[in-house]
């Protein structure tokens, strides 16, 4: 997996350290990975190995300390806010763990919220929404609010939200942790027919194995370092579980 | 973008409908106190003005007695040094246009079973011009009347109030210190002078009579003031002199001795109290601005704990493309719109207040378009102003910072 011109993702020695009341905690550590377009990668690693760093800065919302992050073709570190922001409109769709939807709007409301940031009008916008609404299987609940729906239900609004604009990447960052079983499937289900169908490369952090098997290739975190990058079917029994 | 942001600023503003409104109650308040406020001190500017107007162009009155020995207004007890020839001495002054010799008084008035104590000024007929007054019935005395002392009496309208009530006074006779007088004329209605007195409780008699037939005094021909009316403006300074010159040389005070005498500039007073009714009215606007301030801050606090509170949805916002503008333009528009809604509210209560109050006290009182228009520029400007602040630190917020806040 080397540097490649048309990679989505390019990171070479990626530096991260967090400024603490005890002074600078190094939490990523010469970090390099290329991720190229149509790849669906799963991140794994103990809890507190830097996974979420990882993603905050995949996702242009944090900015490394050191090392280079180039994102379809352009070295983010270079940019300022106001381009950055435009990249986690257009070219990102960020899920979270717990949602972040907006409690007060409607779903389509929020689904069509990145597109406001792009200057859609109205009608186009609810248009788009309603589209991806019905894409994840919620379009009859165009004007629920998000706390009328179950969890599962709300993460797919989020996925939704995160399709609107049509990325090239998506980063989920535990996407399926609130989440029980049988939603997880459904929610890992949508993933693949995004990666399978519309090639949208997507990077996803899990604890779980049997979510991580849903991928082709596993990256592997310990005490921010990886330990592993390669196939998943690949990978030794005891990467894929939770504890390194 | 706009249209939608409003739209979101709307919902956000709903969302929390009892803060919103004590909020903008902050800005009705100051809004509505700087309407009334500005109302009232116009009405009184007004008000002044149309005594000015009322009182007669390019005036100067001439006062017996000098000012550094009794002060402007001498008591009864001072002996009064003008005569009336001196006035006649005046007038053939270059650039006098006419002059009034006056000798006022008070006296008791009786028609039928009524009577009323008022002023009575004895003056020639050229006071009338002086004072630009005009007759709302009947005629004015003449110069034959002056030389003859005739009794005869023109009426201010709330005499005539008073005394005949519906009756029609011209003609008729009634007593003034128990001689009769036949009554001439009605003068037109003139209002409050400067100083707040009603011009129209007022008789006016021949000079002469006043002075042989009415008051008498101890030193005949003399009376207590001379009023003297400039051809223009440009020319009341020269007259000015003039006027100290003659009265002086005739008076014979020797150089560098106080005159026994006054002169008054009366338009230069008059435009004194017009600038000083204006700093008067400007006081009160810029006294309840201070609402309108303390309205403001209301609002800079609201926003900035509104700002706090929805940190999480700022990074939500922040995560899907919003720029660091996209929020400050959401959070001013909340403060914008808060403002400018309460603003309007304030507005009508204001222009309500007004109305009320001119109503309840009878005070004058004057709303114009531009005071409303200031208004609205200036809950605009509060709106901004105030919410730049709390917008400018939603908008500066690091993404990942604002997600992470519990
Ligand atoms: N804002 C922060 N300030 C200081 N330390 C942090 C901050 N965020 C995370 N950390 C620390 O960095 C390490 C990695 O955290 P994180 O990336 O959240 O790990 P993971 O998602 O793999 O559990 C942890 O030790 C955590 O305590
Ligand atoms: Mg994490």
């Amino acid at each position: 997996m080397d540097g490649n011109a048309d990679a989505v993702i390019r990171i070479e020695q990626l530096y991260k350290e967090y400024l603490t009341e005890a002074g600078p905690v190094p939490v990523l550590k010469d970090v390099s990975v290329t991720v190229e377009p149509g790849e669906f990668v799963a991140v794994m690693g103990p809890s507190g190995s830097g996974k979420s760093t990882f993603m905050n800065i995949l996702g242009c919302l944090d900015v490394a300390t050191g090392g280079r992050y180039v994102l379809n073709g352009r070295d983010v570190g270079t940019l300022d806010s106001d381009q950055l922001a435009h990249l986690r409109n257009q070219v990102i769709g960020f899920v979270f763990q717990g949602f972040n939807l907006l409690p007060r709007a409607n779903l389509e409301d929020n689904v069509g919220l990145p597109l406001i940031y792009r200057g859609v009008p109205r009608g186009e916008r609810l248009e788009h929404a309603r589209e991806m609404l019905a894409k994840v299987g919620l379009g009859a609940y165009n004007r629920s609010r998000p706390n009328q729906i179950s969890g599962g239900q709300q993460q797919r609004v989020a996925i939704a939200r995160a399709l609107v604009n049509r990325p090239k990447l998506i980063l989920a960052d535990e996407p399926t942790g609130n989440l029980d079983t049988a939603t997880s499937k459904e929610v890992m289900a949508l993933f693949t027919e995004l990666n399978e169908r519309d090639g949208i490369t997507i990077v996803l952090v899990t604890h779980e194995s049997d979510i991580a098997a849903n991928a082709h290739r596993l990256v592997r975190l310990a005490d921010g370092r990886i330990i592993y990058d390669g196939p998943v079917e690949h990978a030794a029994p005891e990467l894929m579980g939770s504890t390194a | 973008m706009t249209a939608a942001m409003l739209a979101e600023a709307w919902v956000a503003m709903g969302a929390n409908r009892l803060r919103t409104f004590l909020t903008m109650l902050g800005m009705v308040i100051g809004v509505g106190a700087v309407i009334l406020m500005l109302a009232v001190g116009q009405g009184a500017q007004q008000q002044v003005e149309a005594s000015i107007a009322s009182m007669g162009s390019n005036l100067f009155i001439i006062l017996s007695g000098s000012t550094t020995s009794g002060g402007l207004r001498m008591g009864g007890g001072a002996a009064p040094t003008l005569t009336l020839a001196d006035a006649q001495a005046l007038e053939e002054l270059p650039s006098v246009a006419a002059i009034a010799p006056s000798s006022p008084g008070t006296a008791q008035i009786v028609y039928g079973p009524n009577n009323w104590s008022t002023q009575v000024i004895g003056t020639t007929p050229a006071f009338l011009a002086v004072r630009d007054w005009k007759l709302a019935a009947g005629f004015p005395f003449t110069d034959s009347d002056i030389r003859s002392a005739t009794r005869v009496a023109l009426l201010g309208k709330t005499v005539v109030t008073n005394l005949f009530g519906d009756e029609d006074p011209v003609g008729k006779t009634l007593r003034i210190k128990n001689s009769p007088y036949m009554v001439l004329g009605v003068l037109a209605p003139k209002g409050q002078s400067l100083d707040g007195r009603d011009q129209d409780d007022t008789v006016i008699v021949p000079v002469t009579t006043a002075q042989r037939k009415l008051f008498g005094t101890q030193f005949a021909g003399t009376v207590r003031f001379i009023m003297v009316q400039a051809e223009s403006a440009a020319a009341m300074p020269a007259v000015e002199r003039a006027m100290n010159e003659l009265l002086r040389q005739r008076h014979r005070i020797r150089e560098g001795a106080d005159s026994d005498f006054s002169v008054r500039n009366l338009t230069a007073l008059a435009n004194t109290a017009a600038e000083t009714a204006q700093v008067m009215s400007l006081m009160l606007g810029a006294i309840a601005s201070v609402s309108l301030l303390v309205g403001g801050i209301g609002i800079m606090n609201i926003m900035l704990v509104s700002v706090t509170e929805r940190t999480r949805e700022i990074g939500i916002r922040m995560a899907i493309g919003a720029r660091g503008k996209d929020i400050l333009l959401q959070f001013l528009l909340e403060a914008i719109i808060i403002s400018v809604i309460g603003c309007l509210i304030g507005v009508v209560l204001g222009v309500g207040g007004a109305l009320t109050v001119s109503e309840v006290s009878g005070m004058a009182i004057v709303i114009t378009a531009s005071s409303i228009v200031m208004a609205f520029a200036v809950a605009a400007a509060v709106g901004i102003f105030f919410g730049w602040y709390p917008a400018k630190k939603a908008a500066a917020m690091k993404p990942i910072d604002a997600l992470r806040y519990q």
